[in-house]
């Protein structure tokens, strides 16, 4: 899970204080595992020391959480480009690929494309493993079996995601 | 015996912005889609999207309302029933998903019915099915009928017959979804090798990504048209 990216995108829904990025970090993505808010602030430090953020509203002397943060175009590019851009093909990105789509229909982005374009490289990386267990050893088949079975249940997840886009679409949009 | 693919052919089938109804209910919807001389491309989509209609466009089973169907740059869903028919005989192979053998026949008589329908003498389409058993793990099955083999042995004499006049192209309908996943890779196995042996094109159905694996492409069908899913394609 990247928690920078993840801010990034919770940003260009709107301008938003620390405060309101955690608690909306934990609702969606920290399940069982919420950030503190060292890590909240830290994070949005680095994102603004590389231009990805910038502060409004700065009020002096009242608390970190009276300082707005707002996604520059900076930001928003490398959102884009993290949305769009499929995960490796590999067991267990079903929380990075879930962000993603929660993200990506908060940004009334095409989630259904970026489902596409993630299954299309799952079906790469399963056409490559298909040849080793063909070609291959036993030993070496039988560990491509394993990430055959593996990139199958994650496209079975993305199968049942994108008939129920419309739905999640409702729950995670204002 | 048919000649494998032709390497000067660009195309081996395609459709062409095809649409199909069964009465009030659309099937396909302005469907096109290029398939490859020695091409195996797999035909994904959930349960109802298609793509089974697609592939009996295809192979000249079901006549489109509209759009075209060509095999090798001929277009074929103008022709009379007959030389349909007469086309899938000498020049298409067929895999189903329950292998559809005739329970009257025995193993080598089901493998050689495409060659006897077309006219081949007796004696010489069981010799020309013979060799198929040994190729395809079936050895000493010759004889039975379809009620005394496995599910996979009796898929694997269906996939015998469905090459056994070496067609230009095999349309293959789920071939494995009635079988546990060790004998249906199996099967899979069996059909890429001989395919590829052959240069046989091969229109794969299936819903099982672990199937479509085998194949060199895929596409997905969603409400009757399709849509092509290549590595490359990453959405701006």
């Amino acid at each position: 899970m990247s928690v920078p990216l993840t801010l990034l995108g919770l940003l260009e829904r709107e301008p938003s204080h620390g405060y309101d990025l955690k608690r909306d970090y934990d609702t969606y993505f920290g399940r069982g595992k919420p950030l503190s808010f060292g890590q909240v602030y830290s994070t949005l430090a680095r994102l603004a020391r590389d231009g990805k953020v910038v502060m409004d509203e700065v009020a002096p002397g009242d608390g970190p959480e009276r300082k707005r943060y707002v996604i520059t175009d900076a930001g928003a590019t490398e959102v884009e480009s993290w949305l769009a851009e499929p995960v490796e093909a590999e067991p267990h990105l079903q929380t990075v690929l879930f962000a993603k789509v929660v993200l990506a229909l908060m940004l009334d982005r095409p989630a259904a494309a970026y489902l596409d374009a993630q299954r299309a490289a799952h079906l790469t990386r399963m056409r490559q493993l298909t040849e080793i267990r063909r070609k291959g050893a036993l030993i070496d088949a039988l560990l491509a079996d394993h990430g055959l079975f593996h990139l199958e249940a994650d496209l079975r997840w993305i199968d049942m995601t994108a008939g129920r886009l419309d739905s999640l679409a409702k729950l995670v949009r204002p | 015996m048919n000649a494998p693919a032709d390497a000067s052919v660009d195309v081996a089938v395609e459709a062409r912005d095809v649409v199909l109804s069964f009465g009030e209910t659309p099937a396909l919807r302005g469907a096109s889609v290029k398939v490859l001389p020695g091409e195996i491309l797999a035909v994904m989509g959930p349960s109802g999207s298609g793509k089974s209609t697609l592939l009996h466009c295809l192979a000249g089973i079901l006549v489109p309302d509209s759009g075209e169907i060509r095999f090798e740059g001929r277009r074929i869903d103008t022709l009379r029933e007959n030389d349909r028919s007469a086309l899938r005989r000498d020049r298409f192979g067929f895999v189903f998903q329950f292998g559809q053998l005739v329970p009257e026949l025995t193993a080598e008589e089901n493998v050689a019915l495409p060659l006897l329908l077309g006219g081949v003498r007796r004696e010489k389409a069981l010799r020309e099915a013979r060799p198929w058993f040994a190729r395809l793990g079936l050895d000493g099955l010759e004889g039975r009928r379809s009620g005394e083999l496995s599910g996979g042995q009796a898929q694997r004499v269906a996939l015998a017959r469905g090459l056994v006049t070496w067609p230009r192209v095999l349309f293959a309908d789920e071939p494995t979804g009635s079988l546990d996943s060790l004998t249906g890779e199996h099967v899979m196995d069996l059909m890429v090798c001989a395919a590829q042996e052959q240069g046989t094109t091969v229109v794969l159905v299936t819903h099982e990504p672990r199937v479509a694996a085998y194949a060199d492409r895929e596409v997905v069908v969603r409400d009757g048209r399709v849509t092509s899913l290549t590595p490359d394609r990453v959405p701006s």
